[in-house]
């Protein structure tokens, strides 16, 4: 006769794993979901003519989702060309250079900024971002712009990404053993030297891992970017064009969905390649950054 | 000789002006919430539904939305905490820590953690129907449950990982089983971690818009049922901004004030709580 309180612990194992197994299947159950909803149009259409397509007529049936995923491939290549250096230039500074008291307010920079909702990025977008295009930037490069363009959602998605940028580059900075910078030091090398040829190299890989984290993160961000990107299911041709990202358009026609046939199909195809891409992105940093942790001990 | 000196200057310059560009940008993005915000808001936006003829501009606030957000947020924290607590206590007392199982378990919470939420969204959508639901303060709590599980339980098994071990072994060594100590010792030990760590998901829940605009739908009443849609303040933010209307615009401002400073003083309460329970806490 085991007694009442193994009994309980018993019972709670039970209860836990079978918690921690359900947890452990959700992210085969989204996989699963969205396959069976996108079957409909996959089973109709070949997923070359789906991927590789641009023409967009919901209405006569034809999906082509080329301009979309061009879209979003623009945006988030914009945001990574301005968040990157600025990103990795101030890590270096908060890990190398900054004092005390700077150093400890990175921190809290970082969470506001990750705390931010992003109809609030959205909004700012909208009043800043864009009649500064409209006005000052497009023109400048004697060119015309609404200003609801890719640069817009670009600029916008890259101080998104800043928290995830800056966080994940300190770690790695930190990760990189002191003896090593004092060891360069002591043979005569500036601090941008032993930056640039210690520092730099030994934290490559996780560098790289923040980026790619980085680029996920911008591929799936949807209300500011619909806020402030146009738009238009046209490929767009530079940066003052409008672009109409992959999440924009799965938020944008909540509406009309349900009403045109097949529409509610493509829509969560189209969310299952988000899915796809993002997964893709994470588990290469991931895996990085596991090669990287794995190290240090 | 020179050059070297040359190089680390420009390099030390262009460090300080990129940390400046990033502060700046999060002073001027708060610096422009609150002043387009603060003219707009006033005491009937915090207190009314929309009334008649809201959406042209006439009387009416935003109540609904922010009933909505709190309601929608709360119940999601709720669930996910009821969720990932046993997860995470199960991966820090009952499972070694290599075996396959919590390795799995913790890739694929670091997976998830990185979802859009707009798949979440799509996600929510094809569950909501499968229920035969339809968009409902229920289907976007559930929606939004999804969304900030991984959160949750990245949160607090952080904070476990960090408890010392031989805390455990004291108490396995007088006796308790490991339900006992979980729920005892380890659970009070990380009690400010998993304070923090609701009120994360709290905050992540209350701001995102994408995961709600296909399942929590919008309405200018109340939220009073769990099968009924509900409005979210993200969502208020982003329909009122789509007007021509300047008035309506103006709300929408005012609407992403309250919503701004929802979050920074959740961010501020979780930092508050954090402290008062440290109490519990042996170092």
């Amino acid at each position: 006769m085991i007694s009442f309180r193994l009994l309980k612990d018993r019972i709670a194992r039970g209860g836990m794993l079978s918690v921690t197994l359900s947890v452990g299947v959700i992210l085969f159950l989204v996989v699963a979901g969205l396959l069976v909803k996108s079957w409909p149009i996959l089973s109709l259409k070949p997923l070359s003519s789906l991927l590789f397509s641009s023409a967009w007529r919901p209405n006569h049936g034809e999906f082509g989702f080329l301009p979309f995923l061009l879209g979003t491939i623009w945006v988030t290549a914009v945001a990574i060309v301005i968040a990157v250096p600025l990103c990795l230039l101030s890590a270096v500074y908060f890990s190398e250079y900054a004092p005390r008291l700077i150093r400890e307010l990175s921190r809290p920079l970082v969470d506001v900024l990750a705390g931010i909702p992003s109809v609030v990025y959205g909004l700012w977008g909208v009043l800043v971002i864009v009649p500064l295009i409209n006005g000052q930037i497009a023109p400048f490069f004697g060119s015309y712009s609404t200003g609801y363009c890719v640069l817009a959602g670009g600029a916008v998605l890259a101080i998104m990404i800043f928290p995830v940028i800056i966080h994940v580059s300190v770690e790695v900075f930190r990760s990189v053993p002191g003896e090593v910078r004092e060891a360069s030091l002591a043979l005569g090398a500036t601090r941008f030297q032993t930056v640039k040829f210690v520092v730099l190299r030994r934290a490559l890989p996780g560098i790289i891992a923040a980026v790619v984290l980085g680029v996920s993160r911008a591929f799936g961000e949807t209300m500011a970017v619909l806020m402030v990107a146009g738009n238009v299911p046209i490929i767009p041709r530079g940066i003052f064009d409008p672009a109409y990202p992959l999440p924009a358009l799965i938020a944008n026609n909540y509406g009309e969905m349900l009403s045109i046939p097949l529409y509610d199909s493509a829509l969560l195809f189209a969310s299952l390649v988000l899915f796809v891409v993002v997964i893709f992105f994470i588990v290469v940093s991931r895996l990085i950054l596991k090669r990287i942790q794995a190290r240090i001990e | 000789m020179n050059g070297r000196r040359i190089e680390e200057g420009v390099f030390q310059g262009l460090m300080i002006a990129s940390t400046l560009i990033i502060f700046l940008t999060l002073g001027m993005i708060i610096a422009t919430v609150v002043a387009e915000g603060l003219p707009a808001l006033s005491l009937q936006m915090i207190t009314q539904t929309p009334q008649g003829g809201y959406y042209l501009g006439k009387e009416g606030g935003v109540l609904n939305a922010i009933l909505g957000s709190l309601f929608l947020a709360g119940g999601a924290s709720l669930l996910a905490l009821v969720m990932s607590l046993p997860v995470v206590l199960y991966l820090n007392v009952y499972s070694h820590p290599r075996s396959p199982l919590s390795r799995f378990t913790r890739f694929s919470l670091d997976v998830l953690w990185g979802v859009p939420s707009i798949v979440y969204g799509a996600f929510g959508f094809t569950l909501m129907i499968a229920l035969g639901l339809k968009a409902s303060l229920l289907a976007g709590i559930l929606t939004v449950a999804l969304l900030v599980l991984p959160i949750m339980c990245r949160a607090m098994d952080e904070v476990m990982r960090m408890s010392p071990p031989e805390l455990a072994e004291a108490s396995y060594s007088l006796g308790a089983t490991r339900l006992e100590t979980a729920l005892h010792i380890l659970s009070r030990q990380c009690l400010p971690g998993i304070v923090t760590a609701v009120l994360l998901a709290f905050g992540r829940g209350i701001g995102d818009a994408a995961s709600v605009i296909l399942t929590a739908g919008f309405t200018d009443a109340l939220p009073t049922s769990l099968l009924r849609p509900a409005a979210t303040l993200p969502l208020a933010v982003f329909f009122q901004l789509g007007t021509p209307i300047p008035e309506v615009r103006e709300r929408a401002y005012a609407s992403a004030l309250i919503l701004t400073l929802l979050i920074l003083l959740i961010s501020l309460l979780s930092r508050l709580l954090a402290r008062k329970f440290t109490r519990h806490v042996v170092r």
